[in-house]
């Protein structure tokens, strides 16, 4: 019974934010009455054209952020105690690797910071190297991987501490097509083996679509939601589902959400 | 080889020009006290004597190395004379200014770097204090630090050493804490990291090349400033010491002796800062 009221419980939920950036020209409105709600073991999306708030969206729910006006919460918390329960892990555009720790080293840093203790780091550690294929790279340094590795290994650092959210901004944008068409099957099939909840920055239709089991369609000026699509394609999806019809269907609405949008400023 | 030839080409043409400039120098000497003689003498005749003279303007290549050579193997390295033990104390002052200076800087830096009241009231000071002639700052802190009953020449010596070596540390250390970008910050604030651990994990790893890369600058400071520091009221003993001695009692060839001790005491520890640097890079993972 218990399950079931945890299973419905929103992980995610935004109810009127705004998020206004003073700048030197004035403020800026990066948020305007943005609602959505995400639930347990959703791939949501976000996509839209830079300055549509996707980012700032996907940082507010990390607290590295805070709205202006507007509720978020994160597990039923503020993102503030959402953190501190540990409740997400964070993917950037650049790896951010440390070129002086090893990959081992790498994903022990959240470990060392939140206080594991040193069997559980390494057990652990073996465990995301393993989750990501990267096995017997441990002792590797940065320098000595690939772009599509090292931001491998920045995914395997965000899970280390069990975090039931995993939130990426952009984390492909700066890989070559196939690198990242296999990076797009293998967080996937993470998804499918962790039950996490994810929150995906991209502004490449066809990722969003191929991941997503919601897409949210954003526009700039002031930042806001102008579509959210549930997507009908099934979990299992090989790379071949994105010649399929229902896939060229949910990116074409995509496409014409994006371009509503940009019609209005 | 490759790199070899470059560096003796030059070496060449030092020694060269050197050579020439001794002839050309000390040949006024030998002029001069043949005209006094009243003989005349010819330029082939003038050239061997201005090789060998006591007390040259200038003295040639040959005689600093031998004078070089005799201070540092001629005799016990005990020895006054001794051109190791000058060094040696010259090298002691040169450690203990590099270590203070060390300290100083990166707890500058710290504090500059964590407070921003001390990065717009500090630094400014900081950069006007390298403004400030050194050798008129020497004396002061001699005579200051005798009037506080430290009459141990070691004390003054390290603080002149300190006061010049800080500087490159502190700049470096300020700018390497402060290079983790917004992405790094920001992932440690996901982590729900204090102020200890950024410092610790981020900030401080990260600086570490900035570090090594001062600490050569600093180590040569220190030696120029312990050199300094053994320049005014009558210090006896480094080679600072040994060279006023040779200027004073017109022995050229002792300042000059000293002179490249001090030279080469700067290359040996700009050799030995180099090794630990690249020690550090290698554990640190950088690329070979």
């Amino acid at each position: 019974m218990k399950d079931t009221i945890s299973q419905n419980q929103p992980v995610i939920e935004a109810k009127g934010l705004n998020l206004v950036f003073q700048t030197a020209d004035g403020p800026v409105q990066a948020l305007k009455d943005v609602n959505l709600t995400v639930a347990k073991g959703d791939f949501v999306s976000f996509i839209g054209p830079s300055g549509c708030g996707k980012t700032t969206f996907l940082r507010a729910i990390a607290a590295l952020e805070h709205p202006t006006s507007g509720t978020l919460t994160v597990n039923g918390m503020s993102p503030d105690e959402a953190r501190r329960k540990r409740a997400y892990g964070y993917v950037f555009q650049a790896a951010g690797l440390y070129p002086w720790r090893t990959i081992r080293g790498n994903i022990k840093l959240p470990l060392e910071i939140m206080g594991f203790s040193k069997a559980d780091q390494e057990e652990r550690v073996q465990r995301v190297l393993e989750l990501v294929e990267l096995k017997g790279f441990g002792k590797k340094f940065p320098w000595q991987l690939s772009g599509g590795m090292q931001q491998r290994a920045s995914i395997a650092r965000a899970l280390a501490f069990d975090a039931d959210i995993l939130l990426m901004d952009e984390p492909f944008g700066a890989l070559d097509e196939i690198v990242r068409d296999r990076l797009n099957e293998e967080v996937l099939k993470l998804w499918a083996r962790t039950g996490k909840t994810i929150g995906f920055v991209t502004h490449s239709i066809p990722e969003a679509v191929y991941l997503s089991t919601k897409i949210v369609v954003m526009s700039p000026r002031p930042g806001r939601i102008t579509d959210v699509i549930d997507s009908p394609l099934p979990k299992e999806r090989p790379l071949d589902i994105r010649d399929s019809r229902e896939f060229i269907e949910i990116a074409h609405r995509v496409r014409e959400g994006l371009r509503a949008g940009h019609h209005e400023d | 080889m490759n790199r070899a030839l470059p560096v003796l080409t030059v070496l060449l043409g030092i020694l060269a020009i050197w050579y020439a400039a001794a002839v050309w120098m000390n040949a006024t000497w030998v002029f001069d006290q043949a005209e006094r003689a009243g003989t005349t003498v010819t330029w082939a005749e003038a050239i061997p004597q201005t090789m060998a003279q006591e007390r040259p303007l200038l003295p040639p290549p040959h005689q600093v190395g031998a004078e070089l050579w005799k201070g540092l193997f001629g005799q016990a390295v005990t020895s006054k004379r001794s051109l190791v033990y000058h060094g040696y104390v010259t090298f002691k002052g040169t450690m203990m200014g590099f270590g203070l200076g060390i300290v100083a800087g990166v707890l500058l830096a710290m504090a500059i770097v964590r407070f921003r009241v001390m990065d717009m009231g500090l630094m400014p000071w900081a950069i006007i204090s390298q403004t400030i002639p050194i050798v008129a700052l020497a004396p002061m802190i001699i005579t200051l630090s005798s009037q506080l009953g430290l009459t141990a020449r070691d004390v003054p010596k390290a603080i002149i050493a300190a006061y010049l070596s800080f500087f490159p540390v502190l700049v470096s250390m300020v700018k390497g804490l402060r290079s983790p970008d917004q992405m790094q910050l920001d992932l440690l604030k996901t982590y729900g990291a204090g102020e200890m651990a950024t410092f610790l994990k981020l900030r401080l790893p990260a600086s570490m090349p900035y570090f090594f890369a001062s600490l050569k600058v600093a180590v040569a400071a220190s030696l120029v400033g312990t050199i300094v520091g053994e320049l005014p009221t009558g210090a006896i003993e480094g080679l600072g010491a040994r060279m006023l001695i040779g200027s004073q009692f017109g022995e050229p060839l002792i300042m000059w002796a000293a002179l490249f001790a001090a030279a080469i005491l700067a290359g040996l520890l700009i050799v030995v800062v180099g090794v630990v640097e690249r020690l550090a890079a290698r554990r640190m993972g950088v690329r070979a």
